[in-house]
C-alpha cells in the first residue's frame, strides 16, 4: 500500500464534497455507493518510526463529512447490530453527513461514553463495519463506510474545541459505590453510577489512571491526553479517584462493603498477568512479557531517555513472539526506540493473527519483518545470562481443526536458529490473581476469571465485576459493554 | 499523603524514614513491601521494604540505602516533605508461627526488612538467634532494636571492625551443627550472601526462607519483570513472593537479572553524582 499524503487526501476530499455539493436532487444509493472510501491520513513511515507521535492523523472536516454521506442509511441498520453498545450508527452519520458534527457526537454519547477512544481502538472491521451493506455491495470490508473513522472526528472536535457538556447528574442518593480499577470497563461503571446521583470512589493500583489505556496501548496509537481527558470528565462529575490503591492489599475488598460504607463494588481489575511460553531460557536477561515491555515505554515514558528515569532494554535486534494487537504495539514501539531490525514471529499465517488488518499493514510500513509458520522453542543466552538468540521450528499447514482453521504442524527437523539481543514475549495474559486470593468466596473459574451472572453479579452479594477479569483479554468495547452491564445492574440495587 | 514524618541517616550511605502512610500502617505484616515514586511523570518506581510501621500513628518505617538516582533524591528529602506515590503493602507476608529456634540473618541493608520478621517471630514464641553482617562497624544498623528482640546476637564484619572478622555463614554453619539444630533460617541480605547462607544451612537440611529484591514496576503481578525460577518453577516476586525457599531459588539468575539495567544506571548514577557534585560546589561559591 503507498503512503499518500495528508494535503493530498485533504483536497480530494475537499474536491469531492464541492461536486457533492453543487448536487441538487437528493443522493441515490447508487450515488453513495460511487463516493470513494475515505482513506486516514497518516504520518509517513519513514519519518513515524522514529516518533511517538499519533500515527493515524485524523479526518480533515471534508473527509468525515464525504465518508459520511457514503452510509446508505438502510433501515435493518446492521451495523448497529454489530456494535458491543449499540451506538445509532445511521443516525450520526446522518448528522455528519450534514456537517451537523455536535449533533453526531451527541447522538454517539448516549450510547458510548469514549468515543475518542474506541473510534481508535476499536475492531470495526469485525464489529459494525463487518456488516455494513456498503462492504458488502461493494464486496470488501475495506470499502465499508468507516464509522471509525467519523467517530474519532467528531469525538476529537468535541474535545478540542471545548464543548464537551458535563453530563446531568440526578440529586445525591448518599449511596456509594466503589470502582476497583480505572480502565474502560470501570470508566463506564464510575459515569453511568454518577449519573444516578451515587457517590463513585475509583481505586488505581498505578500511579495515574487509565488501566491499558495508559500502561498498554502506545502513545503512537492513542495519545494519553485523550484518556487523561476523560478522567478530568470523571472527576468534574464528582467522580473520586485514589491513585497508588490496590484492593486486596491496601485495603481488602469487604472492608470496603463492611467497614468503610461502600454500597456496592465493581471489580474492573482487568487480564494483568502475563503468559509466557514455558520454554526454556525465558528468564533471560533481554527477555519481556509485552506488559513489562509497553509499561516501561508508556506509563512510564522510557522513550523518553533524557527525562525518564526508568530504563528500557535496547539492541539491534527485537523479537516479539506472538500476532495480536499487542505483539504488534511491542513491535512498533521496539522501532520507536532505535531497534535496527524488529521481528515478528506467529505460529500461524497472517489470515489467523489476531491483530486489526491496520495495525498489521502499519507495522509492514515501518519495516516490520514478519516471520510466518514459525515458533520459538527455545531462547539461547551467552555466559552471562543475556539473551542472543532464539530457537525456531518452521511449520505447515495441516488439516483443519474443530474451528474450521488449518492446523499449524510442525515440521520435524526443521530447528535453527534466529539471533537477537532482545525477544518480547506478546502471547496473551491470564487474569490477575490478587483479588480472588485476596477476597474469601469470590467464585473464579478454572482460569481465575471472575464468574458473573446475565446481570454482571459475581457469587458474593453487593459485588460485580465485568471487563478483562471476567472475559479474559478483549477488546475495549467488549469491556465497556460489560460494564453498562454492571453499572445497570449496581443502579438497580441501589433503588432499593 | 506520604509526609515524611522524621529522617535519620543511619550509615554513610544508609536513611531511614517515617512516612505517613496510614492505609499501609494499618494492612501491612512482616514481610511486605512499598513501591516508591518521587516523580508521577518521569520518575521510575522503586521496591522498598518496610522496617516498620506505627498503625496508631499512620506511618511506616522504611530504611534504603543511596544506590541510584531515586533513593537519592528521596535521602535529600526533608522532614515535612511529601513523597509523590507509595503504594502498599506489597507481597505475601512473612509465614509467622512458633517453629523453636530461629535463626535470623541480615546482611546490610537487609536487616531493615529482617527486623519485622525477628519481631513478629519473637512475638510467636520462637527463641531467636540474629547474626548480622556488614563491610564494616559504621554499616551496622538497628543493633539496638535487634539486640532487644535477640536470645543470641552475633556481628560479624569483613574488616573485622567490631564482632567477628568473617562472614555470616561462618557462624551459621556452627548454629546448624548444635544440637538441636535450627528449626528454620532467614536470611535477607545481598542476593550472593542469601545463596551461600542457603548453601550452609542445605547440609543440615535447615528450612531457610530468603526475601528477593528483584526489578519490579507495579509490584501487582502485571508486568513479569520480577520473575525468578524457584524449583525450575516461573514465580514472581511481588505476588508469589517475595520470600521463597532458599534451597530452591535459582540464585545465579536472579543475580543476572539483577543487573540488566547496569549500564544504563551506571550511567544515570554517573551524571546524578555529577549534578549533585555540581549543586554543592554551586553552594561553596555562594
Amino acid at each position: 500500500m503507498s503512503h499518500h499524503s495528508f494535503e493530498d487526501l485533504a483536497k480530494a476530499a475537499s474536491d469531492e464534497l464541492d461536486v457533492l455539493k453543487k448536487r441538487v436532487a437528493p443522493l441515490t444509493a447508487r450515488d453513495r455507493m460511487a463516493i470513494p472510501v475515505q482513506e486516514m491520513p497518516t504520518q509517513d513511515p519513514a519519518v513515524r518510526r522514529r516518533n511517538v507521535q499519533e500515527v493515524a492523523m485524523g479526518y480533515t472536516p471534508e473527509q468525515a463529512q464525504v465518508e459520511s454521506l457514503r452510509c446508505l442509511q438502510c433501515k435493518n441498520a446492521p451495523c448497529v447490530q454489530g456494535c458491543p453498545v449499540r451506538i445509532d450508527i445511521p443516525g450520526f452519520l446522518k448528522a455528519a453527513g450534514t456537517g451537523d458534527f455536535q449533533g453526531a457526537c451527541d447522538i454517539i454519547k448516549q450510547s458510548s461514553l469514549l468515543p475518542s477512544v474506541c473510534g481508535r481502538v476499536c475492531p470495526q472491521e469485525v464489529q459494525c463495519q463487518e456488516n455494513c451493506t456498503l462492504g458488502k455491495a461493494l464486496k470488501s470490508v475495506d470499502l465499508a463506510v468507516s464509522i471509525g473513522r467519523v467517530e474519532r472526528y467528531v469525538a476529537d472536535l468535541e474535545r478540542e474545541t471545548g464543548k464537551t457538556k458535563p453530563p446531568v447528574i440526578k440529586p445525591e442518593t448518599g449511596r456509594k459505590v466503589a470502582v476497583i480499577g480505572t480502565g474502560p470497563a470501570s470508566i463506564t461503571v464510575a459515569a453511568d453510577v454518577r449519573r444516578e446521583g451515587h457517590q463513585v470512589e475509583m481505586f488505581e493500583a498505578f500511579h495515574k489512571p487509565g488501566g491499558v489505556l495508559i500502561y498498554g496501548i502506545p502513545e503512537f496509537r492513542l495519545p494519553k491526553r485523550i484518556v487523561q481527558a476523560e478522567f478530568d470528565a470523571l472527576t468534574a462529575m464528582g467522580v473520586k479517584l485514589h491513585t497508588n490503591f490496590v484492593i486486596g492489599r491496601t485495603r481488602k475488598l469487604k472492608a470496603l462493603l463492611d467497614e468503610d460504607g461502600f454500597d456496592a463494588v465493581f471489580i474492573g481489575t482487568g487480564a494483568g498477568l502475563p503468559k509466557f511460553m514455558n520454554i526454556e531460557g525465558e528468564n533471560l536477561v533481554g527477555v519481556f512479557s509485552a506488559n513489562e515491555y509497553l509499561t516501561r515505554a508508556n506509563l512510564m515514558k522510557a522513550y523518553d531517555f533524557e527525562r525518564a528515569d526508568t530504563p528500557i532494554y535496547r539492541t539491534g535486534k527485537v523479537a516479539v513472539l506472538g500476532g495480536g494487537n499487542v505483539a504488534m504495539d511491542a513491535a512498533r514501539t521496539a522501532v520507536r526506540l532505535g531497534a535496527e531490525e524488529v521481528h515478528v514471529i506467529y505460529r500461524r499465517t497472517e489470515v489467523e493473527m489476531p491483530a486489526r488488518v491496520e495495525e498489521i499493514a502499519h507495522a509492514k510500513e515501518e519495516g516490520i519483518i514478519f516471520h510466518l509458520l514459525e515458533n520459538a522453542t527455545r531462547l539461547i543466552g551467552d555466559e552471562n545470562g543475556c539473551i542472543t538468540g532464539i530457537e525456531c521450528l518452521r511449520y505447515e499447514l495441516g488439516e483443519p481443526d474443530a474451528s474450521g482453521r488449518r492446523r499449524p504442524v510442525e515440521i520435524k527437523g526443521s530447528e535453527f536458529i534466529r539471533e537477537m539481543g532482545t525477544v518480547i514475549v506478546a502471547i496473551g495474559n491470564d487474569s490477575n490473581p490478587l483479588i480472588p486470593r485476596t477476597t474469601e468466596g469470590l467464585a473464579t473459574t478454572k482460569w481465575g476469571n471472575i464468574i458473573v451472572d446475565d446481570a454482571g453479579k459475581t457469587s458474593l452479594d453487593r459485588v460485580f465485576a465485568g471487563g478483562d477479569i471476567v472475559l479474559g483479554a478483549a477488546t475495549v468495547i467488549l469491556a465497556m459493554g460489560e460494564g453498562r452491564r454492571a453499572a445497570a445492574s449496581i443502579n438497580e440495587l441501589l433503588k432499593k | 499523603m506520604n509526609i515524611i514524618l522524621a529522617k535519620k541517616q543511619l550509615s554513610d550511605d544508609v536513611f531511614m524514614m517515617r512516612l505517613a502512610c496510614p492505609h499501609i500502617a494499618r494492612e501491612r505484616l512482616p514481610g511486605q513491601f512499598v513501591i516508591l515514586q518521587l516523580d508521577n511523570e518521569f520518575g521510575e518506581r522503586i521496591p522498598l521494604t518496610i522496617a516498620d510501621a506505627d498503625p496508631v500513628e499512620g506511618s511506616i518505617t522504611i530504611i534504603f540505602q543511596t544506590v541510584g538516582k531515586t533513593t537519592h533524591n528521596l535521602a535529600d528529602k526533608q522532614a515535612g516533605e511529601a513523597v509523590q506515590s507509595v503504594l502498599g503493602p506489597l507481597g505475601q507476608p512473612t509465614h509467622i508461627e512458633k517453629f523453636g529456634t530461629v535463626v535470623c540473618v541480615g546482611g546490610g541493608i537487609g536487616v531493615a526488612p529482617l527486623h519485622p520478621i525477628v519481631k513478629g517471630m519473637k512475638a510467636a514464641g520462637n527463641r531467636i538467634i540474629i547474626i548480622v553482617g556488614a563491610r564494616s562497624r559504621n554499616l551496622i544498623i538497628l543493633e539496638d532494636e535487634m539486640r532487644a528482640l535477640a536470645d543470641e546476637y552475633i556481628v560479624c564484619t569483613d574488616d573485622g571492625s567490631y564482632g567477628r572478622k568473617c562472614l555470616v555463614t561462618e557462624p551459621l554453619k556452627e548454629i546448624c551443627e548444635r544440637t538441636p539444630k535450627p528449626d528454620l533460617a532467614v536470611a535477607i541480605g545481598p542476593p550472593i550472601m542469601m545463596k551461600f547462607c542457603a548453601e550452609t544451612t542445605r547440609p543440615f537440611s535447615v528450612s531457610t526462607v530468603v526475601s528477593l529484591n528483584t526489578i519490579m514496576i507495579d509490584g501487582t503481578g502485571m508486568c513479569g519483570g520480577c520473575r525468578v525460577s524457584v524449583g525450575g518453577q516461573m514465580k514472581f516476586a511481588c505476588v508469589d513472593g517475595p520470600e521463597f525457599d532458599g534451597h530452591k531459588v535459582d540464585f545465579n539468575n536472579l543475580m543476572q537479572r539483577l543487573k540488566a539495567y547496569r549500564k544504563v544506571e551506571d550511567h544515570a548514577h554517573h551524571k546524578c553524582h555529577l549534578e549533585s557534585e555540581i549543586s554543592q560546589k554551586e553552594k561553596e561559591l555562594l
